[in-house]
């Protein structure tokens, strides 16, 4: 499931960071280091806000559901991208997953205070352009790009 | 309101940040699950809760919330706590009920950091 999201010619940003599924301690690590990244690179508040968010969300999603998976962010002039490959059952019905309040969570996931179907929400709600795909048995794909000038 | 004055309404043990109890705080989110807190919640923002784990502390340095009040008497454990000092999030505990915690502070001005859910956000 590779997708090709921009060309690298232009980006001012761009790393890859892996995460390990199922590992809870570390859940949100990368997200942090997202944001930090962002912050220093100057971006608006509000923008480094929204890709901390829709960052965050999607992580949890991948240590809560997948086997693994990889954030690429990539900064460019006036977007920033994020992309989450994961490798893990996927999701077989994607407008169903991102109906707020459908959840397949576990006890452990809602003890750390998420498990209430409304993660893909947010993600959606904080992205100005979102796009999920997924193969069943392979992995989910997100896509959000969060614009820096309003 | 200053932190300082927070911990004493709530009559709370500061946990994590008695050096930065000169924080000022105007609003707060009072939440137990992390989806409505990031939903909702908004940076420099108290947020009032009774999970006790590290993806509080996580969540909340995502927000860039100004201090966390664990309500019902809730103890960290010790992760979530070292966790608060490496992000520097003042973290103080409250033996009041959540909804006690948020009357206390409303009373004394302290207010929600966003009144109520747009009209789409619940039922779309
Ligand atoms: N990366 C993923 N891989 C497999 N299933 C997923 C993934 N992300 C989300 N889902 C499915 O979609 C549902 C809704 O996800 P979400 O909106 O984040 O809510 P929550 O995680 O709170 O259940 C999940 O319960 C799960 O069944
Ligand atoms: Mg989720």
């Amino acid at each position: 499931m590779k997708i090709t999201v921009c060309s690298t010619e232009n980006s001012l940003y761009q790393d890859s960071f892996d995460i390990e599924g199922g590992n809870f301690n570390k859940a949100g690590i990368v997200s942090t280091r997202i944001k930090s990244i962002l912050k220093q690179m100057g971006l608006p508040a509000d923008v480094v806000r929204k890709c901390a968010i829709v960052s965050y969300e999607s992580e949890i999603n991948v240590v809560s559901y997948a086997k693994k998976g990889v954030i690429n962010l990539t900064v460019n002039p006036e977007t920033v991208l994020i992309e989450v490959v994961d490798e893990g059952p996927g999701i077989p019905n994607i407008d169903l997953a991102m109906q707020q309040g459908y959840s397949t969570a576990d006890q452990k996931i809602r003890e750390m205070g998420f498990g209430a179907g409304m993660g893909l929400c947010n993600i959606k709600n904080y992205s100005d352009i979102f796009h999920i795909s997924s193969e069943v048995g392979k992995g989910a794909h997100l896509l959000m790009t969060i614009n820096i000038k309003q | 309101m200053k932190l300082s004055e927070v911990k004493k309404i709530l009559n709370a043990d500061v946990i994590v940040g008695e050096e930065h109890l000169d924080l000022e705080v105007k609003t707060a989110f009072g939440a137990d699950l992390m989806s409505d807190v990031l939903a909702f919640a908004k940076a420099g923002s108290l947020l009032l809760t009774g999970l006790t784990n590290s993806q509080v502390i996580r969540t909340a340095n995502i927000l860039d919330i100004a201090a966390i009040i664990l309500v019902r008497g809730k103890k960290p454990s010790t992760e979530t706590i070292n966790l608060a000092k490496e992000f520097k999030i003042p973290l103080l505990t409250t033996k009041y009920i959540l909804f006690e915690t948020a009357g206390r502070l409303y009373a004394k001005g302290i207010v929600g950091c966003l009144e109520k859910v747009e009209n789409n956000s619940v039922l779309d």
